[in-house]
């Protein structure tokens, strides 16, 4: 049986990342666009952890640890911005919020 | 039998990601995003990686996404309206996009010096003594930067969530 490679993890890590790119540039509901952020992040994890696997060394899993604090400190500060935005604009679609449009 | 496990939980974490983008409601892009989580935990417990499988579950599927529901319940957010797309964008947009992954993953393949097949237990250095052990050493100094980071997060969500006070 064909063996699963390193490869196999860094295509799936790249498939992740352009979905969640398109999520970040096509959705529209903030809340959502969070959410495809941290798809991106999952695809950085993946990366981390399958050379941490690769190279035998722990240095990439210490790393992904990093990584899911930061997912989390983002998170927690996003979703905070959006409920003070909520309560003076109302809305979470990002195409209404023009405040700074000219 | 790696191969079986790697292909149908690699196949769940990308279907349940497209998910996540297409649906229109927020609450089962959310669902979905939880089922991204779980698929991809099990490719790490794969590679090796005891302690981030589990961590993965734990602050990712519980707390991250509790507090999505929580933030979606909270401000009553419903499904957004279709906006208008481009035609161009719409007929040119999927096939363009798989076209780039294909690119992405032939140079990988082809660059990528010394491509090492993944054995379940081929690498065993992803025990929570071995990860921390690495944490609290080689990586002490990032480890505690990192404490400062959080403490700033918790500041900053407070202090943007708050009422004004009149």
């Amino acid at each position: 049986m064909h063996p699963v490679t390193t490869v196999h993890y860094l295509a799936l890590s790249a498939a992740l990342l352009l979905i969640g790119t398109v999520g970040v540039l096509t959705r529209r509901n903030i809340v959502v666009i969070l959410m495809s952020i941290e798809l991106i992040l999952n695809a950085v994890n993946i990366n981390l952890i399958a050379f941490s696997h690769a190279w035998h060394n722990v240095g990439g899993q210490v790393f992904a640890i990093f990584v899911i604090t930061d997912a989390v400190a983002e998170a927690a500060v996003g979703l905070g911005i959006l409920i003070a935005l909520f309560r003076n604009k109302e809305t979470v679609q990002a195409d209404e919020i023009d405040l700074l449009k000219w | 039998m790696e191969l079986i496990l790697f292909l149908v939980f690699a196949g769940i974490a990308v279907v349940a990601a497209i998910n996540v983008v297409v649906q229109r409601h927020p609450i089962s892009s959310a669902v979905s995003l939880i089922a991204v989580m779980g698929s991809l935990a099990v490719l790490y417990l794969l590679l090796g990686a005891e302690f981030i499988a589990a961590a993965q579950v734990i602050v990712y599927a519980g707390a991250i996404m509790v507090l999505f529901v929580f933030v979606i319940m909270l401000l009553n957010a419903g499904g957004e309206t279709k906006a208008g797309r481009s035609f161009v964008a719409s007929l040119l947009g999927v096939p363009v996009l798989v076209a780039l992954l294909a690119l992405l993953a032939f140079f990988t393949a082809r660059i990528y010096p010394r491509d090492t097949e993944v054995h379940f237990g081929g690498f065993r250095g992803g025990t929570a003594q071995s990860v921390g052990r690495a944490l609290f050493t080689t990586y002490l100094l990032p480890f505690e930067i990192t404490s400062i980071l959080i403490l700033i997060a918790i500041v900053g969500a407070i202090v943007l969530a708050r009422k004004e006070l009149e």
